[in-house]
């Protein structure tokens, strides 16, 4: 299948992701001291460029290991909130694709969904919550219906980005419930949310790399 | 920006170069940035660790030592450390009978110590307990929020227990009084300025100068309500009242008074806001058992103050009063 991710495909995947992070860094930070402490940007470049340096050093040679490294590494150097579930989403996506050398979409799809499912384990976060969840799951459930319409990962992933993108702006009317927003009370209404923006990202990488 | 510091970047890694210059009993390890006890892991006593984001010294590098933390692992500023250093941590004080985990509720906090518990409970077979302090009544509605913040009361809390550790009680025991020093302690703070960590370069937030923010927590983060500045008196009232009530303190009870700085404010208007705090106190019939004015859980150079009460017993007050020998705190000795 020509549409079949390869491992190095995955590769770009994450440097493409933290490129994305680097050229945002201070957007991301300055939307986190409006509703949080402002070091969203700050922490998940530290981390990305981390997770680079480590795939720099040695790149595995499978999906699965390649993305359990780079959650690993952005557990021991990210902190805050978003080590935790950045790095659990890689993790799970990891164990998940397993030591496989080409991935299918439909792969690549159960994989973002298991990710998904460990951050909502790991955050207790629901649809409306204000969180990285209001636009990855609107992202990850356009790709699944685009592949089930039997589009290609490319068009899907770009649908997912544009679901991820309208996920990212819903946050901004919606009353934070999780995280330090949330000690806001209405005062976090009308902000954008910066995980939502963050893991729109992370979509876009995809679309950029994977499709 | 004006600060005391050569590179943004390296603040964290040359101020615990300092505290193991200022403090030849403190030992620090520095790859996991932890600061711990020269004499850990000791047999027979539980270990207690806290962590969490820098900035708020002396919290709680400063409160390790003899009668309080065996070891406390520093974040980034404001962020909390990763689960590798709680991990290093435990590992540093575990004395055979099991280590505290003090964690203030933060939702990174609290995430990164749950990943460092199950990691220990996986590699070293370590018993970990932990508390999570969460006393600042601004926060309102906890079914909707991630819950009230860890503020003063953890200061409290690693004094009272780590009294108990060193009597001997085991994880139980001090996992015990801990959840007891939290649940009957409760806090809120104002911020006058704002504050600026060093990474980002730029204060937080903007607040005029005739502004307070109500109800801030400790990172620099924006509070519930912003409020004409207030002479102390009428301040104090707007810290205590809500204190007072939430638990509810009743006429009658003893308590610890902690007013606390949060890192910008000099101790002559700590010791204007606690006389307010002692009257309304008094007024209300609540007697203060013990005392302790200073700043001790900061917000890098913000000004403005938290009051914290904790209702005491004897049991509580014993243990307070034990020996504490710490670069912050130290008593009894």
């Amino acid at each position: 299948m020509s549409d079949d991710v390869t491992t190095a495909a995955f590769g770009a995947w994450v440097r493409r992701f933290a490129e994305l992070v680097a050229q945002e860094r201070d957007h991301l930070t300055e939307l986190d001291s409006a509703i949080g402490d402002a070091d969203h940007g700050t922490n998940l470049d530290r981390g990305m460029k981390a997770a680079v340096a480590a795939l720099d050093e040695q790149q595995p040679s499978s999906a699965g290991p390649l993305l359990t490294k780079v959650g690993m590494t952005l557990v021991s150097t990210v902190g805050g909130a978003s080590g935790p579930l950045y790095g659990t989403l890689f993790l799970r996506m990891g164990s998940t694709l397993g030591d496989v050398p080409r991935t299918t979409p439909e792969q690549v799809a159960a994989a973002f969904r298991a990710g998904l499912e460990g951050v909502v384990a790991r955050g207790k976060a629901q649809a409306d919550d204000k969180t990285m969840y209001d636009a990855l799951a609107p992202a990850l459930d356009a790709l699944e219906a685009a592949l089930s319409d039997g589009l290609g990962l490319g068009d899907a992933l770009t649908r997912a980005r544009a679901s991820a993108e309208a996920g990212r702006d819903a946050t901004i009317p919606m009353l934070a419930r999780k995280g330090r927003a949330s000690y806001l009370g209405e005062r976090s209404v009308g902000h954008q949310d910066p995980g939502a923006t963050s893991v729109t990202l992370l979509i876009a990488a995809a679309a950029d790399a994977l499709g | 920006m004006k600060k005391l510091i050569n590179d943004p970047n390296d603040v964290v890694v040359e101020a615990l170069l300092g505290v193991e210059a200022a403090h030849p009993d403190l030992r620090v390890d520095h790859a996991n940035k932890i600061i711990y006890r020269g004499d850990t892991p000791k047999p027979g006593k539980v270990g207690i660790i806290s962590g969490g984001g820098s900035g708020h010294e002396p919290l709680h590098g400063g409160f390790v030592g003899l009668g309080m933390l065996d070891a406390a692992c520093a974040g980034e500023v404001f962020t909390s450390p990763v689960p590798d250093q709680m991990l290093a941590a435990t590992k540093l004080v575990d004395g055979g009978i099991g280590v505290l985990h003090v964690v203030k509720n933060y939702t990174g906090d609290v995430m990164n110590f749950e990943m460092a518990a199950e990691m220990a409970a996986a590699e070293t077979g370590a018993k970990v307990v932990s508390v999570v302090t969460d006393d600042d009544v601004a926060v309102q509605d906890s079914t909707w929020t991630a819950g009230r913040r860890g503020v003063g009361v953890t200061v409290l809390l690693e004094k009272i227990a780590g009294a108990a550790a060193e009597q001997g009680r085991d994880l139980d025991g001090v996992a015990d009084i801990a959840r007891r020093v939290n649940a009957q302690g409760r806090s809120m703070g104002v911020a006058l300025t704002s504050c600026t960590v060093p990474a980002a370069g730029s204060p937080t937030f903007e607040l005029g100068e005739d502004e307070m923010e109500l109800g801030v927590g400790i990172h620099g983060e924006p509070g519930r309500t912003r409020v004409p500045l207030a002479p102390a008196k009428e301040i104090a009232e707007m810290l205590v009242e809500p204190i007072l009530s939430d638990l509810p303190f009743e006429s009658g009870d003893g308590v610890i008074a902690f007013v606390n700085g949060l890192g910008g404010t000099p101790l002559i208007e700590l010791y204007v806001m606690y006389n307010e705090v002692h009257k309304i106190l008094a007024g209300h019939g609540v007697s203060v058992a013990r005392s302790l004015v200073g700043s001790y859980i900061t917000s890098l150079e913000m000004a403005g103050s938290s009051v914290t009460l904790l209702k005491a017993d004897d049991e509580l007050l014993g243990l307070w009063d034990a020996p504490v020998r710490t670069p912050a705190l130290r008593w009894g000795i």
